[in-house]
């Protein structure tokens, strides 16, 4: 069974952004700065006026790595995990499994879009390759 | 507070695989044998510090916190403090110097007790955080409903990324890997005492590229003891008091696995580039070396962060042969964690001490009187100096 994360008021619009195709990243509407994981207040400014956006939900892999070791008893193995960084959100990475893809085929630099994977009231980011 | 604290025992249980051995039971074979290295009676004892405290969200994680410690062994103390959050593994031995700096007391037990192997087994439950909860907080929900519920995920994409910028292999890591196991054979304490090639590295099996088997330390059950008194107190144990010369604590980015703008870099960084501003010592001075590798890519970001190398050329400074037997910078002489056990740092630092006061048998540093113990990876860190005089 997959742990999924408890809804909070910050991170909310994150995991529900999926239920409308959208990778929704908070921002401070003050400085503009990209806050991730979500906050309720800007860490660069501590400005409470925060707001969700979506971006283009698309990305470059920073890093990965290929999990062979199945962590729990249902887990299929082996799959990618991509650490992206996200378009139009600086400093911001969305790590999440990679789909569509063999996963001795990610590599860093590649472009990946996002994808969601609906479970319960979440809707977890996945990443497949552009190409 | 420099020089104001010093580790003044160090004592370790029979760490093995599978013991059964009620956690307590390791912990008071290490208390008895902490008490002896120093000198002390239980009625010197008062203070008592661990980490992370009792916790039930990993198996055999954590069975022990400090009430039941207290009870236990009948303790009266003046200071107490479990410290899940602190800088590192290494924490209360850090509050238990800033307690005896400031008069909370004069001899403080900080003590690790794991039952991972047992609990493991028993649970037939790796060690995933936050595993069995119905909903997760905090940084772990970033992570884990991802797919990365592993410490070794995490480390797993630091490694691909380190190994894409320098150019490190794992051939490089499988040196780490083997060069502990040629310590841990010289130290009869240590779990796994098999000779391993680079030819049984690179065969064992993928756990999360690019680290394999051999790159992830071995869960275990056991204890270990470390006790920090006040420097004049100090004078009167049994052993001649490693002086705490310096700590760093720093932390530049935020606690998360993933965020940090350079990921060739983690938190070990921002805290030893603090703990030698507090010291006029330098790499050159030390003589041994303890440090984290819960998976054995943390090694060269270690040696990296306390300057003993470079940025990027630890995968060179480790070919040359300098952190084995017979190195320049011996590092985990014991066989660290990957060869000697998971005790969470709490290991790495008892050999320190026991190469300090030359008990280090035939893995023994010729006339060490200095060494550095790092602990923790990714965010966490903390860092330290020690030296006999
Ligand atoms: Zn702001």
């Amino acid at each position: 069974m997959t742990p999924l994360p408890e809804l909070t008021a910050e991170n909310t619009a994150f995991w529900n952004g999926g239920a409308d195709g959208k990778l929704m990243i908070t921002f401070c509407s003050d400085c503009a700065a990209a806050i991730h994981p979500p906050q309720l207040v800007c860490p660069k400014c501590w400005c409470e006026t925060i707001e969700s956006k979506a971006v283009a939900g698309t990305g470059t892999v920073y890093s990965y790595t290929v999990n062979h070791q199945p962590w729990v008893p249902d887990m299929q193995v082996p799959f990618a995990l991509a650490v992206v960084d996200v378009d139009d959100a600086s400093g911001v990475r969305v790590t999440a499994e990679v789909v569509n893809a063999d996963p001795e085929t990610v590599t860093i630099g590649q472009r990946m879009r996002v994808t969601f994977r609906n479970l319960d009231d979440i809707w977890l980011p996945q990443w497949e390759p552009m190409i | 507070m420099t020089t104001k604290a010093a580790v003044t025992g160090v004592g370790m249980s029979q760490i093995g695989r599978r013991t059964e051995r009620p956690a307590m039971a390791h912990l008071v074979e290490a208390a008895k044998r902490a008490l002896h290295c120093a000198g002390l009676t239980k009625d010197d004892i008062d203070g008592i510090a661990t980490y992370p405290g009792k916790a039930d969200n990993s198996p055999g994680m954590s069975p022990l916190g400090t009430g039941e410690v207290r009870n236990a062994l009948g303790l009266k103390t003046r200071w107490h403090s479990a410290i899940p959050d602190g800088p590192s593994q290494m924490a209360p031995i850090m509050v238990a110097a800033m307690a005896v700096a400031t008069g909370q007391a004069r001899h403080v037990l900080c003590f690790r007790a794991l039952t991972e192997s047992s609990s493991q087994t028993a649970a037939q439950r790796a060690s995933i955080p936050g595993a069995g909860k119905a909903r997760l907080g905090g940084w772990l929900s970033n992570l884990v409903p991802a797919g990365a519920m592993s410490a070794s995920n995490w480390a797993g994409w630091m490694a691909m990324r380190y190994f894409h910028e320098f150019g490190m292999t794992r051939e490089h890591l499988g040196m780490v890997a083997i060069g502990e196991r040629a310590f841990a054979q010289l130290n009869p304490l240590a779990v796994m005492q098999t000779p391993l090639t680079m030819d049984d590295y690179l065969a064992a099996r993928m756990i999360s590229s690019p680290l394999g088997l051999f790159d992830c330390d071995v869960p275990i059950d056991g204890a270990c003891v470390v006790i920090v008194s006040a420097a004049d107190a100090a004078r009167d144990c049994a052993r001649e008091p490693l002086i705490i010369e310096a700590m760093g604590a720093a932390l530049g980015s935020q606690e998360t696995w993933d965020q940090r703008a350079d990921l060739t870099t983690m938190g070990a960084h921002d805290a030893s580039a603090d703990m030698w501003l507090r010291t006029d010592m330098k790499p050159e001075d030390i003589d041994v070396l303890a440090l984290y590798d819960g998976f054995s890519i943390f090694v060269p970001y270690w040696l990296e962060a306390l300057g003993f190398c470079g940025h990027g050329e630890a995968k060179d400074f480790i070919a040359e042969g300098n952190i084995g037997p017979g190195g320049r910078f011996p590092v985990n002489t014991g066989g660290g964690q990957l060869s000697g056990g998971r005790l969470h740092g709490f290991g790495l630092l008892h050999e320190a001490c026991t190469q300090l006061w030359g008990d280090g048998g035939g893995r023994q540093v010729a006339n060490a009187k200095t060494a550095v113990c790092g602990m923790g990876g990714g965010f966490i860190a903390g860092s330290m100096l020690l030296r006999r005089d």
